[in-house]
């Protein structure tokens, strides 16, 4: 008997090693794969029968005896069949949480490297064309046009070029990248191969942040297997350090190069001038693993799903408070709405939606009365937040809004670069205004305080890390401001 | 003259492996997995080694959260502070894990039985609060769960 047990970060927080133990001291052969992303069903089992997979999650170490014999309370059968998964559109994810991460052979016979060949076959500026034409943009936050990075790198003089891929996914409420790195990582390089066809790079770096010590080993493993197969591209993994900004593209660039991770002013665009000062393509890992299925299927059957000007799928993950949390990849123009109550089920305490979080701790606070908000990135920037990447985080009405704006600055303050005064400075003196407001001290002038604030901060930062804090403490101000009115109305810190 | 800490013969052997600048962060990565942390006395051997200056050394080790400069507890608890995990009770975890281990937030307790630290999302973030207990993810941490980690870790 053969059975399938992820082996993903959060599947093991819940327990999957001991499951996957107790299976194979039973006798069960045990395949550990990524997740397939609906973490109300780990640890999932899938036992292999002639007519598929048959699902039963979440199952206890001690229960596999129950899941053996077919007669498991939580036996779910054929776990696609769930509508939670059966909605999806899973271009980049396809394969997650179904094929061994670390087999050659899996991944073959489930599509792999046929993008990567059909690009070598094809001139750069071809793949670059492509690339253009389905219309993917950075899923890393900006949103920018994936194939102009790339022309400009194609078209960068340079005697070496470099492929760097985003792999820092510090944003709470975010985790596509790690269950992509762990799930399927043989995607994450088939992309990176093809971006270094495509602009004329030989070497390539994911950088990894160090909280991610499950997708540090994969990728590593995955590399070493897959070597010969992208050669003579190479790829090297790097490990981050703790430090949130050096997501920030310029930041990273520098962290590899050894130093400390500060923000670099622009221009030179690292396309032109990046790692080592040569022109360098860096994008998130999903923007990179979204490119195998481009060139595989071709530019239009990406381009044909989405919404406005964001074209394709994106993986979002639900998270925070919410019933149904999971990875749910689906084309663009899905409402938030939706995603919440249709999809994540609403809350898992059970109780009323207050906030949601969308974009991570520099995206804004939504209440449910925006639910129609469409998942699109003009949309979002006009609504006063953004997608970001597509961490969506559900809080109940619990949530202390005042909090949250403090928490937001607090975490400016502790994660600034410390290169410009209005993120460095503002940061820690919005906490402290924000202290006054909490203890009642003349709230509405420290409100009209911390908006002036907000204002330099927009206005005055270099990155959007002190550009972009003031959209959860607005957002927090505009649509919950009956938290701000004094500490006694906003009740005791829990 | 006095003589070296042998732990420096050790840190140059480590640095052996780069050779270049860029070579920093693996080489402290290398070094906190070897000694737990990173001791001044082990700067001007890292900067010899990949040329930089002591300065150079020291201003990245401070600059980024992970590395430390004095040992850690003989247990290690990263404990997720950011949003999704205090859209389920993360705050009320924190105050409980501070109790009932009794050591403050970011501090090493003064027996050295643990060290608990915060850290900003752990990408777990549909089944916090979550923690990394000496590398190993934690997830749905609730009274009871702290209870079994606190009584292991303690013990
Ligand atoms: C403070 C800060 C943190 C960021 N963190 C990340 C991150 O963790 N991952 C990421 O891909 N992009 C992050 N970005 C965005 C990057 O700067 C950059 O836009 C992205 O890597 C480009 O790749 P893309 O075009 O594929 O999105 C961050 C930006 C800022 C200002
Ligand atoms: S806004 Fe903050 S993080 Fe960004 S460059 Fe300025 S100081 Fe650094
Ligand atoms: S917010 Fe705690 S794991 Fe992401």
């Amino acid at each position: 008997m053969r059975a399938f047990v992820s082996r993903d970060m959060a599947s093991v927080g819940l327990g999957a090693d001991e499951v996957a133990a107790a299976l194979i001291a039973a006798g069960v052969e045990v395949v550990r794969t990524g997740s397939r992303g609906l973490f109300r069903i780990e640890p999932l089992v899938e036992i292999e029968t002639p007519d598929g997979r048959v699902g039963c999650g979440p199952v206890a170490a001690d229960e596999v005896a129950a899941v053996i014999d077919g007669t498991h309370r939580n036996r779910i059968g054929d776990v696609a069949k769930l509508p939670f998964f059966a909605s999806q559109q899973r271009f980049t994810f396809a394969r997650c949480g179904i094929v061994d991460p670390l087999s050659l052979a899996d991944y073959a016979a489930h599509g792999g490297w046929i993008g990567l060949d059909r690009a070598r076959r094809a001139p750069p500026a071809e793949v670059v064309a492509m690339v253009r034409e389905s219309g993917l943009r950075g899923r890393g936050g900006a949103g920018f046009s994936t194939g102009i990075k790339w022309q400009t790198a194609l078209d960068a003089p340079g005697d070496a070029k470099f492929i760097v891929c985003n792999a820092d996914e510090g944003d709470s409420g975010t985790f596509a990248d790690r269950m992509l790195m762990e799930g399927d990582p043989f995607c994450l390089i088939e992309g990176m191969a093809i971006a270094g066809h495509a602009v004329g790079a030989a070497r390539g770096y994911v950088y990894i942040r160090s909280e991610y010590p499950f997708a540090i080993e994969t990728m590593r493993a995955a590399i070493a297997l897959a070597a010969e197969r992208i050669a003579p591209f190479a790829l090297e993994v790097r490990v981050g350090a703790g430090a949130y900004v050096c997501g920030e593209e310029t930041a990273l660039l520098d962290s590899i190069e050894g130093k400390r991770g500060q923000v670099r002013a622009k221009p030179p665009l690292p396309a032109i001038a990046g790692l080592f000062g040569k022109p360098t393509v860096i994008n998130n890992v999903l923007t990179l693993a979204a490119v195998p299925f481009i060139l595989a299927n071709g530019a239009e059957a990406y381009a044909a799903i989405g919404f406005g000007r964001s074209r394709g799928t994106m993986p979002v993950q639900l998270a925070g408070n919410v019933r149904n949390g999971g990875l749910y990849e689906i084309g663009f123009g899905v409402t938030l709405g939706e995603l919440v109550d249709d999809v994540g089920g609403g809350t898992e305490s059970g109780r009323p939606v207050r906030a949601v979080q969308v974009g991570g701790p520099l995206g804004a606070y939504f209440p449910a009365s925006m639910f129609d908000l469409p998942f699109d990135y003009e949309a979002f920037a006009a609504a006063g937040g953004l997608i970001g990447h597509a961490g969506v985080t559900v809080f109940d009405d619990g949530v202390d809004m005042m909090r949250m704006a403090r928490f937001a600055m607090e975490f400016c303050a502790a994660e600034s670069c410390g290169k410009c005064t209005p993120c460095r400075i503002g940061s820690t003196r919005g906490v402290e205004t924000l202290d006054r407001i909490i203890a009642g001290d003349r709230p509405d002038e420290n409100v009209a305080l911390l908006r002036d604030l907000c204002d330099t901060m927009r206005h005055g930062s270099l990155c959007a890390l002190g550009g972009f804090t003031p959209f959860p403490v607005l957002s927090a101000l505009d649509h919950f401001g009956e938290d701000f009115g004094a500490a006694d109305i906003a009740g005791p810190v829990e | 003259m006095k003589t070296e800490d042998p732990r420096i013969g050790r840190v140059r052997a480590l640095a052996a492996a780069y050779h270049a600048p860029d070579g920093l962060l693996p080489l402290l990565h290398d070094v906190q997995a070897a000694f737990g942390h990173i001791d001044d006395i082990f700067v001007p051997a890292i900067a010899e080694a990949l040329n930089l200056s002591r300065a150079e050394v020291h201003g990245v080790i401070t600059f980024y959260h992970d590395f430390r400069r004095v040992p850690a507890g003989r247990h290690v608890v990263r404990l997720c502070r950011a949003e999704a995990c205090q859209a389920r009770g993360a705050r009320a975890i924190e105050a409980a894990a501070v109790e009932r281990l009794g050591v403050a937030m970011g501090a090493t307790r003064a027996d050295g039985a643990v060290t608990l630290e915060p850290v900003y999302c752990l990408g777990m973030c549909a089944t916090g609060p979550n923690a990394l207990v000496d590398g190993v993810p934690v997830s749905r941490i609730d009274g009871a769960r702290l209870d079994r980690l606190a009584a292991e870790i303690l013990a």
